[in-house]
């Protein structure tokens, strides 16, 4: 279906009127994308009885400099080079009906450092365009020359590592549980517990921010108590991932200026706090030496359907240019959607400095981030201490493994369910190491560790035939989806 | 106590056997491994004094367990980590570091709090050894 352009060329192009998209110059199957432009690819599915190049035509079209009729003003414009350009387009495999779309953006259509600006575009109006059923943008391509206009993460995991000196092993932390009703003073003893027993970190929930039951301050006070409580009871640097998620920015930098006053190493925000707002953390962080968290809140509204919405690889390079240090990217065991594969592009996004293309991962593109700080992953949600292997195994060394229920669900308490878990880890570690065969004789690893450490023991006994095995709802489109055994 | 600090601190004491096949793993990364000690455990003490410089260039394990056997007849009152150094673009720094030795006891950390304006508090955290000079401070 890429055959030849269909542009209309010389005056006839600016004849007033309605004219296809793809005969406005929005469709150049002959087009070679620059090492500049930005490239988009799109997953769209047109209405019934729409043209599919006319419908990726008109995403380009809508994306960029079109409107819905032909206006003489283009004339006044260098209007070749804003036009966005679809250069091809290739039905969506095993799914009649949907097409992939690569559309190229000239680098000028961009405000340098602004993911607001280029999401405006990019996701603006063209996701309620009438002609289309549904549209998904897939993956970008981001030029090295757009990704140096950006500052990255505030901190990176290497010196993230070297601040807190843990080296080796993946971090633990564990969320605070009940995610609402506790106390400043009763919150802050499930910190110390967790942090005390062996955790790296612990964490506020999402949706905890100033409520009755807890405002912020007493939050604060109490968890920094509990944070030099348990640094000075290990000998160990600890962290609490102080939520500064309020309503105005005013109050987000009033709460984070407290937050590194009581010498908090990092803070955290959710996704929901917009692009701009989580740019302007990101430069408090990095001026302020602190660590920032995201917390992905509400991105499954519009990444977890295959057809409509932006998936999460896209999300993730959209946060490492903002510049987060740390990023929920899924466990694939846990309770929450995870594609193994797909979740494996997450990652590598996260933390490679170049991502070659990989289908099989959903990678589309070539990235090369030049040496822009690496983000932290950090899996989340229905993992246990029992799961250790796989963990490791899928999600390799660097990344924040958060044991919640896994922690203080620990039927001897909330230190034990610390213990355990840090045991694990370390056993695990260590085995892996030495060149064992970890994946196949984790359950061995674990029992053999539980047999000098009691709270491991338990935490197996409880949690053992606990698994999450759903069908994921976005799986590549490019291999078969293997399931997850526990 | 027992400090927590390094990446096996939560597991029984490794062995030298345990400890060479770590050491081994290093080598066949390509790291530098490194012999530190202290008699400071502060968390926040980053500067262990160096047991001579990293070994860029061995191959086998046994090499590092001899310098770490001089180095514990010497120190072995005191911490001692070992640490891989990955010098490859994008990390140039410590992969992994683990303590393999300690003080026979390990008197921890005094917190002190110092109340400040409203209900700030300003944490210092005090080895309990470091009040004592230098080579003084364990056994």
């Amino acid at each position: 279906m890429n055959d030849q352009s269909m542009t209309i060329q010389g005056k006839d192009r600016y004849r007033s009127g309605v004219m296809e998209y793809r005969r406005m110059g929005y469709w150049e199957p002959d087009y070679q994308p620059k090492d500049t432009d930005i490239i988009a690819l799109f997953r769209v599915t047109p209405q019934d009885g729409v043209d599919p190049i006319e419908a990726c035509s008109a995403v380009a079209g809508e994306s960029s400099t079109a409107t819905w009729t032909v206006v003489w003003t283009d004339r006044l414009t260098a209007a070749e080079k804003y036009r966005a350009k679809c250069y091809r387009v290739d039905p969506v495999p095993n799914s009649p009906g949907s097409y992939f779309a690569y559309i190229a953006y000239d680098l000028d259509l961009f405000e340098p450092g602004s993911i607001a600006n280029l999401t405006a575009s990019i996701i603006g109006n063209v996701f309620g365009f009438k002609p289309l059923k549904a549209l998904r943008l897939e993956d970008m391509r981001l030029p090295v020359a757009y990704v140096k206009t950006f500052q990255g993460p505030a901190t990176g995991i290497v010196v993230e590592r070297e601040r807190l000196d843990k080296f080796g092993r993946p971090l633990l932390g564990a969320t605070v549980k009940p995610k609402l009703g506790l106390s400043g003073r009763n919150y802050g003893r499930v910190v110390y517990e967790a942090l005390k027993g062996g955790l790296d970190f612990t964490k506020d929930d999402e949706n905890i921010n100033s409520q009755p039951f807890m405002h912020w301050r007493e939050r604060f006070l109490y968890c920094m108590e509990a944070v030099n409580r348990a640094q000075s009871a290990t000998g160990e640097l600890k962290g609490t991932y102080l939520n500064v998620t309020a309503a105005t920015m005013e109050d987000m930098y009033e709460r984070a200026e407290f937050a590194r006053e009581l010498g908090s190493v990092i803070v955290m925000i959710d996704l929901v706090i917009g692009y701009t707002a989580i740019q302007s953390m990101a430069k408090w962080a990095r001026r302020n030496d602190m660590i920032l968290h995201l917390h992905r809140a509400g991105h499954s509204t519009y990444t977890r359907q295959r057809n409509h919405g932006v998936s999460f690889r896209v999300i993730a390079k959209w946060m490492r240019l903002a510049g987060v240090d740390h990023i929920h990217a899924g466990t694939v065991v846990g309770k929450l959607e995870g594609d193994p594969n797909t979740t494996r592009g997450y990652y590598d996004i996260c933390r490679e400095d170049i991502n070659p293309t990989r289908l099989e991962h959903g990678v589309f593109f070539d990235q090369h981030w030049a040496s822009l700080n690496k983000m932290m992953p950090v899996a989340s949600g229905g993992i246990h201490a029992g799961q250790m292997h796989q963990l490791v195994d899928l999600l390799g060394e660097d990344v924040v493994l958060q044991f919640g229920g896994g922690t203080i669900g620990h039927p001897r308490g909330i230190q034990a369910g610390a213990i355990a878990n840090r045991v694990a880890l370390e056993a695990m570690i260590l085995a892996r190491n030495e060149g064992r065969d970890y994946v196949h004789e984790g359950p061995e690893i674990l029992a053999k560790a539980a047999q000098s450490c009691t709270p491991l023991r338990e935490a197996l006994e409880v949690w053992k035939d606990v698994t999450f095995n759903y069908e994921s709802t976005d799986a590549p489109d490019y291999v078969p989806t293997p399931s997850v055994a526990a | 106590m027992r400090i927590t600090q390094g990446c096996f601190s939560f597991l029984p004491d490794l062995t030298d056997e345990q400890i060479s096949a770590q050491v081994q793993y290093c080598l066949e990364k390509g790291w530098a491994v490194n012999i530190e000690f202290t008699d400071d455990p502060h968390p926040r003490n980053t500067y262990w004094e160096m047991w001579g410089l990293p070994m860029f260039d061995l191959r086998d394990a046994a090499g590092i367990m001899k310098e770490l056997a001089d180095c514990r007849r010497v120190y072995g009152d005191r911490y001692i980590r070992l640490s891989g150094f990955d010098s490859s673009h994008g990390w140039e720094s410590v992969r992994i570091s683990f303590i393999v030795n300690r003080p026979k006891e390990e008197p921890g950390f005094r917190l002190d709090r110092q109340e400040a304006a409203g209900r700030n508090v300003r944490y210092s955290t005090h080895a309990h050894a470091a009040t004592r000079p230098e080579g003084e401070r364990y056994g």
